[in-house]
């Protein structure tokens, strides 16, 4: 039955050709190549949920008068995207879980991706051939964060409100163009012609999940036709890759994966509330709330405005606010720039201009996990520094105190990790053993007073010696009754 | 059969082949547990539906559905990784890139093939070239500047505030009122009172925020304001001072005024102002003061302007003088 439906669809499809050597696709299996799936299934729960809520959510600035069921909300102005927002919360069954779900999704979809990058960086995945997939990720991570930001300011809360006229300030302040840039975007002087949340919005569903779309393929797709990288170990070399195959082994963990991670997601959309937008309330310009911070994949840049200094440049009639674009549109800019062009600068540094298929150890490329260990160093420093105002209360310290902590931490600590990175590195590969499977030693005392030290036998359940990797066999033969309908009975090998 | 044996595969194997065995200890326990893990997600689902049906709350949702979600998921991985064949299974590499051969080929259409129309044709390409450039231009001129108006040059340009940088709505005898419009009097506020306030008309508008302070009790007949910036001694009056209330880094409305320490504190990136000192800019990112309003009191004890910012208000921008 299924080998007809099967040729059938070769018939017209003709998949069987190539197909055969997909599902035998050899996927390594190592717990850290599991973060880019996590990016890959929140995104999943993105796209769906974000289709559940755009039925509910109405793109307008538009005033009208609230008469949902949140009572204190009851017969106040308010936008329609403010109200929508409101009302697909409480007045949509399920409504509160899926936007709860999307923004959690949000959330972790670009902590998926941080971590899922310094995987690929610490361990040397971006190498040639595969530079271009290094790109492409920090394309997505880019547009990420750019549509999380665009997503929590779709509701117009106070909350995000006060971002969009932060977000404004920040375009107004690009040298020569800045103000035809925030007037063109918004429609005029702050807060615009009631544009800017229509115009957000389509950004927001269309054009960047469209470009996203395109890029995860293109990601998918390279990552398939280059294969896997996998960490060296026995039978594995570069001209190989040793795990389990597509089909059916890695097809029903990462199904499985799929499931846990939406669970997870789901399960944080009911119970862990957040952006409460009916206790911010509709977004006036002239109110503002006490310590807010951004989504967290935004409090780098928000970190990176605090601690700026109050750098403006007078000059010739003209005013350029570098106090804000320096921090704002500079400094991130650099960083995505390096990103990029890391592995073209690690390898006209280092000169290699190989294939490299078997990953590093990070503390075999002391520099490079170094450069890695300052880059999080400075990225944290201005993270923790969008909380100034929180740690300030929290430690019970003088605002100005903790500022200038982070003015000096900031641009100092990533050479301290740096220098001390690199040591680390450098100490442990002079390490003796290091990373040889250790024995238990046993030391045995005689009646006479003599020391003896002897290796311990294996212990019970650790006899566990690795197989041999084969080619997935081309053919199973299941004549044998006996054998197939036993199948899953351990035999006893080893 | 023997098509079976021709694939990319390697050598067929029989059943008893040790890289086909499962790497459960006991694989009928482990299909138990599997079983139970997808049967508890089973009814996760059922649950979900019977939760959805009877309207309870959104945690009850998330319960039914996460543990549907994560059963199943279970379930499955279980079933993949200690049911499924254990391997370890290789798959060689082939070299990735082409052959010299194909390489040249590919070359030798790109340069010769492509480069002859190229060498014989310059003009024709040239003149595709810009046409298509021109293409592209003619394009984003809608694209971009239909999105918006274009912001009005200078000061002398007294344009509407939405199309100015440069002005807002206050003019003198503008009356103070609240955002709910209601006009503000000189006993309104206490000492150490702050209110929002806006020119008549414009209640609720961004760029005419002022926040107004009460920073002592003076009569009619005393120094309108015990300590004036330079040059403004007759800016505020009776105790009265007001400011804008966009802050001068990103334009956040600066909300927090500290009574004590006569500051003015912007919650967003915590640029602190001094009050006594023309809320010149004490601490943080920003850059200038907050711009002064003039304001008076009419005959009726009502509050007005004496006249407007003698800056743009807000954050900086390339064309601010």
């Amino acid at each position: 039955m299924i080998d007809k439906s099967l040729n059938w669809l070769d018939d017209r499809l003709g998949f069987a050709k190539g197909g055969r050597s997909f599902l035998d696709k050899i996927f390594p299996d190592h717990w850290s190549f599991m973060l880019g799936e996590i990016a890959l299934y929140s995104f999943v729960v993105l796209l769906g949920t974000g289709v559940f809520l755009s039925f509910f959510y109405v793109p307008s600035a538009h005033e009208i008068v609230y008469h949902g069921s949140y009572v204190p909300l009851r017969g106040q102005h308010v936008s329609e995207a403010y109200g929508s927002t409101v009302g697909l919360s409480f007045d949509v069954r399920s409504g509160l879980l899926m936007r709860q779900a999307h923004h959690w999704a949000a959330d972790i979809f670009l902590g998926a991706i941080a971590v899922h990058m310094a995987r690929v960086f610490f361990t040397g995945a971006f190498r040639k051939p595969r530079e271009f997939n290094w790109i492409v990720g920090v394309l997505m991570l880019i547009l990420g964060i750019l549509n999380g930001f665009l997503g929590y300011s779709l509701p117009d809360d106070l909350v995000s409100g006060t971002g969009i006229r932060i977000a404004y300030s920040i375009t107004e302040s690009v040298p020569v163009v800045g103000s035809y840039l925030a007037f063109f975007l918004f429609g005029g002087n702050f807060p615009g012609s009631g544009v800017i949340i229509p115009r957000f919005f389509i950004i927001h569903v269309l054009i960047i999940p469209a470009i996203l779309v395109g890029l995860l393929a293109a990601h998918l797709g390279l990552l398939v036709k280059q294969k896997h990288t996998q960490f060296a170990g026995r039978g594995k070399t570069e001209k190989n890759v040793v795990g389990s195959p597509m089909f059916p082994t890695f097809i029903a963990k990462t199904t499985g994966f799929l499931f846990m991670s939406t669970g997870v997601i789901f399960l944080l959309g009911g119970f862990a509330q957040i952006n409460a937008i009916w206790q911010f309330g509709q977004y006036e310009p002239y109110q503002i709330s006490y310590a807010v911070q951004p989504d967290w994949y935004m409090g780098w840049l928000d970190g990176a405005a605090r601690i700026m200094p109050s750098w403006e440049w007078v000059g010739w009639g003209h005013t350029i606010p570098l106090e804000v674009f320096l921090p704002a549109a500079v400094f991130p800019g650099l960083i995505f720039a390096i990103l990029m062009a890391w592995p073209f600068i690690e390898s006209v540094h280092t000169k290699d201009h190989e294939y490299h298929n078997l990953l590093d150890r990070p503390r075999d490329r002391p520099k490079r996990t170094a450069a890695g260990a300052a880059m999080l160093t400075l990225l944290f420093g201005v993270f923790f520094a969008s909380s100034t105002d929180v740690m300030a209360n929290f430690f019970q310290l003088p605002l100005m105190d903790v500022l200038w902590f982070f003015r000096f931490f900031v641009p100092l600590a990533p050479f301290v990790a740096y220098f001390l990175t690199y040591k680390i590195c450098n100490e442990m590969r002079e390490a003796e053993g290091i990373g040889k499977r250790k024995h238990a030693l046993v030391v045995e005392r005689s009646a006479e007073g003599e020391y003896t030290t002897t290796e311990s036998p294996v212990r019970p359940g650790d006899e566990h010696v690795e197989l041999d990797a084969i080619p997935v066999p081309t053919f199973i033969d299941t004549s044998d009754p006996e054998l197939a309908t036993a199948a899953g009975v351990r035999r006893v090998i080893r | 059969m023997s098509d079976h044996t021709s694939g990319t595969g390697g050598p067929p194997a029989t059943l008893d082949d040790p890289h086909l065995q499962p790497l459960a200890k006991n694989p009928k326990r482990m299909e138990a547990l599997a079983a139970l893990s997808m049967l508890v997600g089973m009814a996760g689902f059922v649950g979900f539906i019977v939760v959805y049906w009877v309207d309870a709350s959104n945690e009850w949702e998330a319960l039914t559905l996460g543990v549907g979600m994560l059963g199943l998921g279970v379930g499955v991985i279980a079933w993949g990784k200690y049911l499924m064949p254990q391997g370890p299974f290789v798959e060689e590499r082939h070299d990735f890139h082409s052959t010299d051969d194909e390489r040249s080929a590919f070359n030798a259409a790109v340069t010769g093939r492509g480069g002859l129309e190229v060498t014989r044709r310059k003009t024709l390409l040239g003149i595709f070239a810009v046409g298509g450039g021109l293409m592209t231009l003619a394009l984003l001129i809608p694209g971009v500047r239909s999105l918006g108006p274009k912001p009005a040059k200078s000061e002398d340009n007294q344009g509407p505030t939405d199309v100015s940088l440069f002005t807002t709505n206050w003019k003198k005898g503008s009356k103070l009122v609240t955002v709910g419009g209601r006009p503000v009097q000189v006993d309104d506020l206490e000492v150490g009172g702050v209110l929002t306030v806006f020119p008549q008309g414009f209640e609720g508008s961004s760029p005419d925020q002022v926040i107004l302070i009460r920073l002592a009790q003076l009569g009619p007949n005393d120094p309108p304001y015990p300590i004036a910036a330079p040059g403004r001694t007759e800016w505020g009056v009776q105790g009265y001072v007001a400011y804008s209330k966009l802050c001068t880094h990103l334009g956040c409305p600066v909300g927090l005024y500290q009574e004590k320490t006569q500051q003015l504190v912007c919650p967003c990136h915590q640029s602190i102002f001094d009050v006594n000192a023309g809320c010149i800019p004490q601490f943080g990112p920003a850059p200038r003061p907050l711009p002064q309003l003039p304001i008076t009191v009419d005959p009726t004890g009502q509050m007005r302007a004496n006249g407007s910012f003698d800056q743009a208000v807000g954050p900086g921008f390339w064309e601010r003088p």
